[in-house]
């Protein structure tokens, strides 16, 4: 079983590029360009640099001792929270905009749930000096306030996304109307592993580095490459797609994908597209899809901005239909508690997105011996005022 | 021969409009349609309104959404149109993006067109080259055809690509943009119309999206067979009762 793209673009029958002609000319560019661009020594050399020296690669893998020990097993935290700019959006921000500069682009655009893509992007912008401008839906503005006053300092324009669920399905479709109305300067930074070919694959191959730090850091501390079980939350999948990308062909690794279910999967209230979703075509991409027996896209909820989408990657809905990933949905409630127990056990406050995550250990036993990786993919402080609200801190 | 086909052979400037199905309310699309073509309408493009419309503008999105909230689906659609060919002789388009279409069942859908008398579908999601090498054919089975967008981008390679698996007619797409956000034509849209009018295709070109009074339908029609109208009509409708749809087509030609 392949586990990549195929030159279709398609993963399984995810995938492909469903985008009005408008998009053509742009996509296609990309998708003749990307890999050769992505080849050259000069690209590699330069992303390499700027991924050590400035975003503070490679991030540790951190043995969480008294985490391990509560839970009767081996747990390991990739520690993407500790990246400039506190998540693993920068390492595809930094992949793509290198891109973009080598597509003769000059207008940067990108959609942002939780704030942290857009801050990336925002950032990689002004390290560049390209024009900057991210789409955001109006309820996630007022629930990342500190990352809108961010990306305003670092330059950014932000515009309030106001058409349907107000978040970031509706941020999407902004950005995607802005490109289709500036064809020919402008580079879109899709922000996840999702949208029409070639961009959940150029974005997997961005964020792969997290997978291939984890094989040589656990050969370091464990003296093997491969750990038992490889666990991220996913909202449309870029941190998943990079922490899986160098397991997937391993079968001794199992896969554990997070969705967010919200109030619960059943609660008419969630976000657990790989249960709620069925095939439909979003973003430019078949995948699985939260809608209505008419095709009407509905909107998910999670109290996470980052995993609040209807959708998921191709990617993600290729290994949850073979198999090959288990998909788990943890509760609003579950996440929150998961993530405070983060805070006082290992004295890492994470992003409610990654609390998703933890949340498994609740959920489903390992064994002592077993060696859980998780990607722990962002920091918490975007998220103060929801945990202060949560817990009445 | 296909009623768009026969239209096509017309010695005349095309007029086409787009309307959102259940807009402004639900059983309003019959009336509507009907009053267009007493009004002297060509064409018609039926909007199968999708909650997440990419290559609109703010105008189509509302009415979207307001006819989704109306209750609006591909199923009552096929309902309101079931006896439409006894009183509607004009070519009629069904266009929607892809997904509500995928979910109905590509063959049932087009099924369901023929038997109501739909004569074409413009889905602008649905890529050509996915087109011809998934769909084709079924298209083909229920008599429809299927209309592509081209834009001042499309290369001309892909032009004529486009050209040679379309049967109907080419949308040519005013300008760079989503629906509705253009205020008038300047040198640089002529300049396209007339480029793509002396590439001298096989099928006939109908211009759309920015089109919205008389002065853009005669620049547009001065290079192609015809002009799509639809965010001012639908803001027409927006503003006055559905009985005055002539007094909008009379201001256009
Ligand atoms: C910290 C963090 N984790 C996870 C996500 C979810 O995105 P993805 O599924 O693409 O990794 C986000 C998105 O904003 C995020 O900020």
């Amino acid at each position: 079983m392949n586990y990549n793209v195929n030159e279709k673009g398609y993963y399984g029958v995810f995938g492909g590029a469903f985008i009005p002609e408008m998009l053509y000319p742009n996509v296609e560019e990309l998708r003749q360009k990307y890999l050769d661009v992505m080849a050259e020594p000069d690209f590699k050399k330069e992303f390499n640099q700027l991924l050590k020296d400035y975003v503070g690669r490679p991030s540790p893998l951190y043995f969480a001792k008294r985490l391990s020990k509560k839970y009767n097993t081996k747990i390991y935290l990739k520690r993407e929270d500790l990246n400039h700019t506190g998540a693993h959006k920068i390492n595809n921000t930094i992949g793509q905009i290198l891109m973009a500069k080598r597509l003769g682009k000059t207008r940067i655009i990108a959609e942002t749930g939780a704030g942290q893509h857009g801050v990336a992007t925002a950032t990689v912008c002004a390290l560049m000096g390209l024009e900057c401008i991210v789409y955001m839906g109006e309820i996630d503005i007022a629930r990342q306030a500190p990352n809108v006053a961010r990306m305003k300092m670092l330059g950014a324009k932000v515009v309030p996304a106001l058409s349907g669920s107000r978040t970031l399905k509706d941020a999407t479709n902004e950005a995607i109307r802005d490109w289709i109305n500036n064809p020919v300067n402008t580079h879109y930074i899709i922000g996840s592993a999702i949208g029409p070919h070639p961009y959940p694959d150029m974005v997997t191959r961005f964020q792969s580095v997290i997978s291939e730090e984890i094989k040589w850091q656990l050969k370091e501390q464990e003296g093997r490459e491969n750990p038992d079980y490889v666990v991220a939350c996913i909202g449309g999948g870029s941190n998943a797609a990079g922490t899986y990308y160098h397991f997937l062909h391993e079968p001794d690794v199992k896969i554990i994908a997070v969705e967010a279910a919200g109030l619960g999967v059943n609660s008419g209230e969630s976000a657990a597209t790989s249960v709620l979703g069925k095939e439909g075509i979003i973003h430019g991409c078949k995948t699985l899809l939260m809608q209505t027996s008419d095709g009407q896209i509905t909107e998910p909820y999670s109290i996470s901005a980052g995993l609040d989408y209807p959708g998921v990657g191709p990617m993600h809905a290729h290994l949850a239909k073979t198999g090959r990933a288990e998909f788990m949905a943890i509760t609003d409630d579950e996440a929150m508690t998961a993530g405070l127990e983060l805070c006082q056990l290992e004295g890492i406050i994470p992003a409610i997105e990654s609390s998703h995550a933890l949340a498994i250990f609740e959920q489903r036993t390992f064994k002592p011996e077993e060696i859980v990786v998780v990607s722990l993919s962002g920091r918490g402080d975007k998220d103060l005022d929801t945990y202060i609200k949560y817990f009445k801190l | 021969m296909n009623r768009i086909q026969n239209k096509l052979q017309e010695d005349k400037k095309l007029l086409s409009i787009y309307f959102t199905a259940g807009y402004p309310s639900l059983n309003d699309t019959v009336t509507i349609i009907q009053d267009l073509e007493k009004s002297g309408v060509d064409m018609i493009e039926i909007g199968l309104p999708f909650s997440d419309p990419l290559a609109d503008g703010p105008t189509i999105q509302a009415s979207s959404n307001q006819a989704l909230k109306n209750g609006m689906t591909s199923e009552v659609l096929f309902n309101q149109l079931k006896d439409i060919r006894k009183t509607v002789n004009i070519p009629l388009i069904i266009m929607g993006y892809f997904n509500p279409i995928l979910q109905y069942g590509v063959e049932a859908f087009c099924k369901k067109c023929q038997e109501v008398g739909i004569d074409g579908l413009i889905i602008p999601d649905l890529p050509v080259d996915v087109y011809h090498d998934e769909y084709k054919t079924t298209f083909e089975t229920y008599g429809l055809i299927n209309v592509f967008l081209i834009t001042p981008q499309t290369s001309d390679a892909r032009i004529n690509f486009i050209d040679s698996v379309s049967n109907g007619f080419i949308y040519m797409v005013s300008s760079a943009s989503v629906t509705g956000s253009q205020s008038g034509f300047g040198d640089e849209n002529t300049a396209y119309f007339k480029r793509i009018a002396d590439m001298n295709l096989k099928n006939p070109q109908i211009i759309g999206f920015g089109i919205s009074d008389s002065k853009t339908f005669t620049q547009a029609t001065q290079f192609a067979k015809g002009a799509i109208i639809g965010s001012a009509f639908i803001k027409f409708l927006s503003e006055h009762p559905i009985d005055k749809i002539s007094k909008f087509v009379t201001s256009i030609r």
